[in-house]
């Protein structure tokens, strides 16, 4: 783990998430505006992270700082104006956009904060669907489907749709959904956003687990100060700048 | 497997919305299917005309007949195989609502012409055999309950006087296209009666039926009849029986132009309500559709899931619309008999309307759902996440 300062990233020089190996996630001079009718409003400026492979990051900061815009360039589903993003060596801001759903497909396991589960499907048919973009067979699906849902504790509610499920359980299907193709990256977006204390708590403790036991590496934007503690990392995110507060995250543990 | 599982319960998750769709593409198909049937009933005299009659009446109008010796002068014209005549009655029985065609015609010499008419050969030759004789075709019977043997009271109106005839046979057409809601008497029957009491009016007839040996040389023909005629007192025009036919039709073409206009917009109307429907499906589902493409489903993929949805609502629609069609023509013909309205003696659904019917469901469905693919397709993952539906 990093012993970094809590102290801004100079620019030009990158945050640090990582271990000693190589970053998972190298983000270098990132910069994102958004356009808001006539205004162009800047978002992130030359913005620079590395996170390392296993390491479960926090991505902290308050409201329109750009941390989720951050999170979305990290996950693929958004560009970035100028900058470079590369994960496990592939530099995926140079992607289409076929390769870049592809890649996603592969690569990042997504938790959003309202879930979103498909609402006419099941659980197994919801985390089967990232499955789908495999050539796995329907067996194999099955048999890895079955897996997961068990590994997030929801074995007995497989033919449960969404609005059968808590809020809870139905995080857990989602992050069941996120994990069933053993994706490099898992990016979550508030996932404790809409669950109450005890929901929350068994969520992060799942997200926990998956880091410590499995090595996933997460990505996590939050406001939430226990989500923050669950992670292993804590980055702060303020008018562009980037800091890393992970001593503070560390002591707390 | 998948994807069809998805877009069956897609479509039903809304079921009000997803039911009022459907039976608004049913009832605007169905109503589609019915006009066009009207429409197809009023032109029925028109497709069963043959291609080998033409007929040959007064060139001033309809109303002023033509000698009768001109059918000597008609017979032996190349080309010519037989010649017969008509005259229309337009008498009255009962009363005018009870409206029926009657004509009268030389019977040993009409009817071998019009082989679609068939008859038992008795009562045919009892009917030849009877100056005061009438066939009347099998729909005619069926309306009024007509029997061999009844005595048909008519009054005239072209030529005034009670007249009486008996039925002597009933005929049949040779397929459910022949119109049969008419009465044939005998042309000597009514000569004799004008002889009497219209003298000046006597020996003269509504129009000559000629059959060609060729149809292909109709043009030819009808032109050669009328040249024998040209500058007499009773110059004739001559055309193929079904140009005939539609003169009587183009008298009411403004309606039907009407009904066939009517058909349309109401399949129209159904694709502004199926539109609206798929937009607003599409538009509450756009962070779903964000999701699938976060997942790693591709732009057409869910077009796609879009598309099949449209089709699968509009399938239903139109396969419920052909399957009701029969059921709502006989209904309509009947609510129309209930009424006294006889309009259509011909009435028989065209197999191609249910092929319309089909075709628009599917031309409904694809239409409905471009302006939702396109958008669902083109959406910024980050835009559609953040959609609240």
């Amino acid at each position: 783990m990093s012993a970094a300062a809590a102290s801004p990233a100079a620019a030009g020089r990158a945050v640090h998430a990582a271990g000693s190996g190589p970053a998972l996630i190298e983000v270098r001079h990132v910069s994102k505006s958004y356009t808001r009718g006539e205004q162009v409003v800047p978002v992130l400026t030359d913005i620079n992270l590395d996170v390392g492979r296993g390491e479960f990051v926090a991505l902290m900061g308050p409201s329109g700082s750009g941390k989720s815009t951050l999170l979305n360039l990290v996950a693929g589903i958004d560009k970035p104006d100028a900058g470079a993003i590369r994960i496990a060596g592939e530099d995926i801001t140079q992607f289409s956009e076929g390769d870049l759903a592809g890649w996603r497909s592969a690569s990042v396991g997504f938790i959003f904060q309202f879930y979103n589960l498909m609402p006419v499907l099941d659980a197994f048919e919801n985390v089967e669907l990232p499955l789908l973009l495999t050539g796995l067979s329907r067996a194999d699906r099955r048999m890895r489907v079955e897996m997961t849902l068990a590994l997030v504790g929801l074995a007995d509610r497989m033919d449960h749709r969404p609005n059968e499920l808590s809020g809870g359980q139905q995080q857990r299907v989602a992050i069941a959904r996120a994990i069933v193709s053993d994706p490099l990256l898992l990016i979550a977006d508030e996932p404790t956003g809409d669950l109450d204390r005890t929901s929350a708590a068994e969520v992060l403790g799942l997200m926990r687990r998956l880091n410590e036991e499995l090595g996933k590496t997460i990505v996590m934007v939050t406001h939430d100060p226990r989500a923050a503690e669950a992670a292993r990392h804590l980055i702060y995110l303020d008018k562009g700048q980037l800091t890393d507060l992970s001593p503070f995250a560390a002591h707390r543990a | 497997m998948f994807f069809l599982k998805l877009v069956g319960r897609n479509a039903f998750r809304a079921r009000l919305r997803t039911g009022l769709t459907i039976a608004g593409l049913v009832i605007a198909l169905t109503a589609f299917g019915l006009l066009q049937t009207v429409v197809k009933a009023w032109y029925a005299g028109v497709e069963a005309a043959s291609s080998s009659r033409l007929i040959t009446r007064n060139a001033i109008s309809l109303v002023f007949p033509l000698p009768v010796y001109y059918r000597e002068q008609i017979r032996p014209i190349d080309g010519v195989r037989a010649v017969t005549m008509s005259s229309w009655f337009g008498g009255i029985w009962r009363d005018e609502r009870s409206f029926f065609a009657q004509f009268a015609v030389d019977a040993p010499t009409f009817f071998p012409m019009y082989s679609e008419f068939r008859f038992d050969p008795d009562q045919y030759q009892d009917f030849l055999r009877d100056r005061r004789g009438a066939a009347i075709g099998r729909q005619l019977a069926d309306l009024y309950g007509f029997q061999v043997g009844d005595r048909i009271p008519i009054r005239g109106t072209i030529y005034a006087g009670n007249w009486e005839f008996t039925v002597r046979a009933i005929f049949d057409g040779a397929d459910p296209t022949v119109i049969t809601r008419q009465m044939y008497f005998h042309h000597d029957y009514l000569n004799e009666f004008v002889k009497q009491r219209f003298p000046r009016r006597a020996n003269q007839v509504g129009v000559f039926v000629v059959e060609v040996e060729d149809p292909a040389r109709v043009a030819e023909i009808s032109a050669k009849i009328d040249a024998t005629f040209a500058n007499s007192l009773a110059e004739t025009l001559t055309e193929t029986e079904k140009a005939f036919q539609l003169s009587f039709v183009a008298m009411l073409q403004t309606i039907v132009q009407v009904i066939q206009s009517v058909s349309y917009i109401v399949v129209l109307i159904i694709l502004a309500v199926a539109a609206n429907t798929m937009a607003m499906t599409a538009r509450e589902r756009l962070s779903e559709y964000a999701t699938l493409k976060a997942l790693g489903f591709g732009p057409a993929y869910v077009a796609r899931l879009i598309l099949a949805e449209s089709w699968v609502i509009a399938a239903l629609g139109g396969v419920a619309s052909v399957l009701l069609m029969p059921g709502v023509a006989a209904a309509f013909k009947g609510a129309l008999a209930s009424a006294g309205i006889n309009a259509f003696p011909v009435f028989e659904i065209d197999p191609m309307t249910y092929v319309w019917q089909i075709a628009f469901a599917f031309g409904v469905g694809t239409l409905a759902a471009l302006v939702p693919m396109v958008r669902a397709a083109r959406v910024r993952i980050v835009d559609g996440l953040r959609h609240v539906g």
